[in-house]
Parts: C-alpha cells; structure tokens; sequence
C-alpha cells in the first residue's frame, strides 16, 4: 500500500497530495497536472517541503521525523516515459544493471521477468537497435529487477504509437496482475487507467482533488470535467455465465441482470470488468420494442448533472452497479426523468475493460 | 653517419618529449575530466570564473603563463616554495617543470571537449541509475562516465599533441637544458640558431612530424574500436 500526504513546490509550481492507494494505483491527469512532479517526489528526485510518503509501512519521507531517503536508498523501480535505457549497455547489462551496479539482489528471479514481458530475443542487442514498445518493456524489466518495494510507470504508453501501445497493453495488463508490489501507473488516458488500475487518484492544477476505487471515480461529475464528456464512462464488473457459440455471444451477469456481448474470448466462470461509454447508453421510460439493441436493461435514475450546454450526465443504478448516460437536455425535460425514476438503460456497445479482474481491495 | 639512424642527443630529445607529455597528460586528463563534468553539470557561485581561469592559457601569450609559473612554482615562488620545503618537491628547472608548463598549456584543450561531451550525456540517465540503487558516483563512473569517453579521448589526444610541442611557456619557465628540459620542439629550436644546424633541424622535423603521423594513426585505430563496443551511435 502506498499512502502519500505531501505539499512541495517546484519553481512556481504548488503540489498538494493526498491519497492512499493498494494494488494498482492509477495517477490521472491532463498535462501539466503535476503528475511528474508528485512522482519525483515519491521517488526521492524532488524534495517535499511538508509530509509524509510510506509504502507497505516503510517510511521513505517524514518531513516532521527529518527523514529523508535518498533515490537510491528508496528501492523505487521507475519507469521513465523516454525509456532511459543506458545507450552503451546490451540489453541484458541494462536488465542487470540494479545487480552489478546498484548492489541489490532482487527478490525476481531473471528468467521469470524476461519470459514475463517477453525479453528473450532482445538479451544481447543494444538498446538503438529496439523499437519504442521493446525499449518500454525493458525499461519496466530493468525496474522490476531492482527488487523495488513500489512500481512507477510515468506514462509508459505516452510516447508510442497505437499499434505499439497495443503490442504492450497485454503485458502490462500480466504485469499488474502478477506483480506482488503496489504499482503507481501515471496516465492522461482513462482507458488505460480503467484498464489496468484497481485506485484512481485525480490530479488537478498541482492538487488531488480525489481518490478512491475505479467504479467510484468514474461515476464522479468532477472526473468528467477532466477527463471531457466524450470520454465519461463506467465500469461494471461481472462474471461470464454462457458462451452462445450460435450467435457469438458472451453473456455476462453483472448483478442480476445479463449483458450479450459480440465475440468475446472468455470461459465461462471469468470474471470480466467493462466499460460502458456515457454515449454509448441511451434511456427510455417505457421497455421499447422492436429495438436491435439487445441490451435494455432495468435502471433507476440516481442523479443527473449538466445544468448547462446541451447534454445532461445522468448516472443510473443497474442492480447495484453504477453506469452513466450522456442525454439531451431537451430528452431529460421532455421524458420527465428524474432522480428515483425507473427507466430502460439501452447499451449500445460494450468494451472489455480487462479479461481477468484482481480483486479490488477495500480502499 | 647513418642518415637513419638517432643521435644520442634526438634520442634524448625524443624520449623527454614522451616523457613530459605522457606526465603532463596522466595529471591533468583526470583533473580536466573533473573540472570539465563540475563545469558542465553544475551552476554554482564562481562558475564563470572558473570557466575563463580554465580557458587563460589558451588566450595569453605563453611566455606569459610560463613567466606566470615561473614567479609562483619558482624556487622563491609561493607555492614552488611551499612545494620543496613541505614534500620537497621541485619544479624549477627539471623536466617535471617541463611536464607542469606542458599540462597547464593542454587543460583548456582537454576540458573542452571533454566537457561537450559531459553535456551531450542526458543526466536523466544519471537519476535512472540512482532509481536501480547505485549510488552518484556509481552512477557516474558506469553511465556518464562511459558515455563521454570519445570526448575524452578526443581531448587526451589534442591535449597530448599540445603536451608535445609545447614551447613558449617551457622555455620561459624550466630554460632550454639538454637531458632536462630541452623538448623536441626546443631542441629544433636550438639548431635553428646554430649556425650550420640546418641539417640537424631538418633530421629534428622528421621526427616530430614521424611522431605526430603514428600518434595520430595509433587513435584513430583506437577510436575506431571504442566507436564499435559502444554501439555506433556517438560519434
């Protein structure tokens, strides 16, 4: 567990932090959020001003005890967004350079990381000789290899290009499952932060303005603000109950009621996580018929946001599970919806967020 | 006389040349790469002062510096003084002398370039290695270090070409003694005023420039290998 309270200031720019996150812990902002300073902080290259920052118990900085680990001292693996892979180093001397260079005896075994994120061919090459995707996947092999007690990512993913990103994607999705660390995974995507985090923290003009898990946050108004409308979205979790090989389609229970999702690669028994797009979910007062979508579910109105532009958000409650829908303003006054209304939630389309969920720890 | 073969006296001239500036290099290569790194990594109070005290044996005529040396490493020289009377150790008139003019000529030629070479090494690679636990000087020796080599190298070569032919300040500072001071460069020197030493400046100029030619073949060899373990990309 990573459990930060700090305040600090860079040039003229003021951080304030304060969050607590198990497992994966997403770190979301835009551009200029602070992001990559709250990290240098956490990993010892910028110095607070105020607070405190432990993972697992061990306190790296205590400004009121006066300690003050130094970088190497902190046993942070940190995942640079350029790589920084040492350019007069192989491969496998990079991978190995916690080893002979910075004299920690990691708890991972070399093979197991190298077959983890797929190294073995690239051991003896120098890092020119990569493309981004492989530069990435040795940097995170290089940080995990340090035996490090906390995982930075600083927006692995921010430098390389769709294809590339998806060539990685599976990997970090293995190594967020598989990692016995917590993990701070910096992004300005919320696809990849609902993909792979089980914490959201949201980071805003220097300060965080909230955390808690991904479900929570993502059915939050002031995400939306960051994140823009197009992107609202929410996650729901459920378990795979039949394969219908006839139609290909994969029925899953989220609690009650059973989505039918196109062409999905699952057992049935898995547990899946999706995410639904606010516009992707339309509402109707009365069960509609003759639709070809097939997902028209049972909701109830919790709330509903946007007293301004055109669209209203309105977060519905799906047998305990939350989902947002991005409506007209013109719809919500016409149809009469309001808090506490029974309505059909009509899904366009589904993504699958992740195929295996860890389960998310109480936060 | 065997137009091939070295007289007692180029043979001494040629192997106090290679002596002073092999010395002149070992002490100040890894003084310049020190100051060269300071200089290029870290703004502090003097920077500039530092910089341009660097840089003065390049721009001041050499019978200056070497005059300089002379009044402060001098027998009666505060620190020349210092020097004898603490660990008895000279400079006046001796080829260790020679070697001190030799390497306050070449410092500015090596920092140079060796401090480019500092700044073209991104120190992001510096923090990366303290994140996998090694340490700053580690973290120096094993990344940066590595990395400005073929800037070092470039500087340790002009810095011992300069080592070698150094003249102006080695002769106002040590004085043109055979077998103690008197270099290639003023041994040539002193056959020019010798009436009839035209022959012996001209067999004087074989050698140095013979020297040059096999110094210069015997780096670009060298580098030529360094550029290959390092991978190719630092040219």
């Amino acid at each position: 567990m990573i459990d930060v309270d700090i305040r600090g200031r860079v040039g003229r720019f003021d951080l304030a932090a304060r969050f607590e996150g198990h497992g994966v812990t997403a770190l979301f902002g835009q551009s200029g959020a602070g992001k990559s300073t709250l990290t240098n902080m956490i990993a010892g290259l910028v110095t607070p001003s105020s607070g405190r920052i432990s993972v697992d118990g061990t306190i790296l900085f205590d400004a009121d005890k006066g300690i003050d680990l130094p970088v190497q001292a902190r046993r942070i693996g940190h995942v640079f967004q350029d790589a920084r892979l040492f350019p007069h180093l192989s491969v496998r001397a990079n991978l190995t350079y916690a080893r002979w260079a910075g004299r920690r005896s990691g708890t991972r075994d070399f093979g197991e990381v190298v077959d983890l994120l797929g190294l073995t061919a690239l051991l003896s090459r120098k890092p020119e000789t990569l493309s981004g995707g492989e530069r990435q996947r040795v940097a995170i092999g290089r940080a995990l290899l340090s035996g490090p007690r906390l995982l930075i990512m600083d927006e692995p993913l921010a430098n390389l290009d769709h294809a590339r990103r998806n060539d990685i994607l599976p990997y970090l999705d293995r190594l967020c499952v598989e990692a016995a660390i917590p993990i701070l995974y910096v992004s300005h995507s919320i696809e990849e932060v609902t993909r792979l985090s089980n914490t959201l923290v949201l980071l805003s003009q220097g300060k965080t303005l909230a955390f808690g898990t991904v479900a929570d946050m993502l059915a939050r108004e002031d995400l939306v603000r960051v994140t823009g409308r197009r992107e609202a979205s929410a996650l729901v979790s459920g378990t795979v109950t039949r394969i219908d090989s006839d139609w290909d389609l994969t029925h899953v229970d989220i609690g009650g009621a059973v989505l039918q999702i196109p062409g999905m690669a699952a057992e049935p028994g898995a547990p899946v996580r999706l995410r639904i797009l606010a516009r992707d979910v339309a509402l109707a007062t009365v069960p509609p018929q003759g639709l070809s979508i097939r997902n028209a579910l049972a909701a109830t109105i919790e709330s509903i946001a946007g007293e301004t532009g055109p669209y209203a958000e309105i977060l519905c409650n799906l047998g305990g599970q939350r989902i947002r829908a991005r409506v007209t303003r013109a719809s919500v006054s016409d149809l009469g919806l309001q808090p506490g209304r029974s309505v059909t939630a009509l899904i366009k389309s589904v993504a699958i967020d992740r195929g295996q969920d860890t389960p998310a720890p109480p936060v | 006389m065997d137009f091939f073969h070295l007289q007692p006296a180029e043979w001494q001239a040629l192997l106090l040349t290679l002596k002073v500036a092999a010395a002149a290099l070992l002490v100040a290569l890894p003084l310049a790469v020190l100051v060269a790194y300071l200089l290029a990594r870290y703004r502090f109070p003097g920077h500039g002062i530092v910089n341009a005290l660097v840089h003065m044996p390049l721009v001041l005529p050499p019978v200056v510096t070497g005059y300089l040396l002379l009044l402060a490493f001098g027998r009666k020289g505060p620190a020349g003084a210092f020097l004898f009377d603490t660990f008895g150790i000279s400079f006046a008139f001796n080829w260790a002398g020679a070697a001190l003019a030799a390497g306050v000529m070449a410092f500015p030629l090596m920092v140079r370039p060796i401090r480019i070479s500092f700044e073209a090494v991104d120190p992001k690679l510096e923090a990366a290695a303290r994140s996998l636990g090694a340490h700053r000087m580690v973290a120096f020796l094993t990344v940066t270090l590595p990395l400005a080599v073929p800037g070092i190298l470039g500087g340790a070569i002009l810095g011992f070409a300069k080592a070698m032919g150094e003249f102006g300040a080695t002769i106002t500072f040590v004085s043109n003694i055979p077998g103690e001071t008197r270099t290639l460069a003023l041994a040539l020197y002193t056959a020019t005023q010798t009436p009839s030493g035209d022959l012996a400046a001209f067999r004087l100029t074989l050698i140095a420039a013979a020297v040059a030619f096999v110094a210069l073949i015997a780096s670009e060899i060298f580098a030529r290998r360094l550029r290959g373990r390092l991978g190719g990309g630092h040219d």
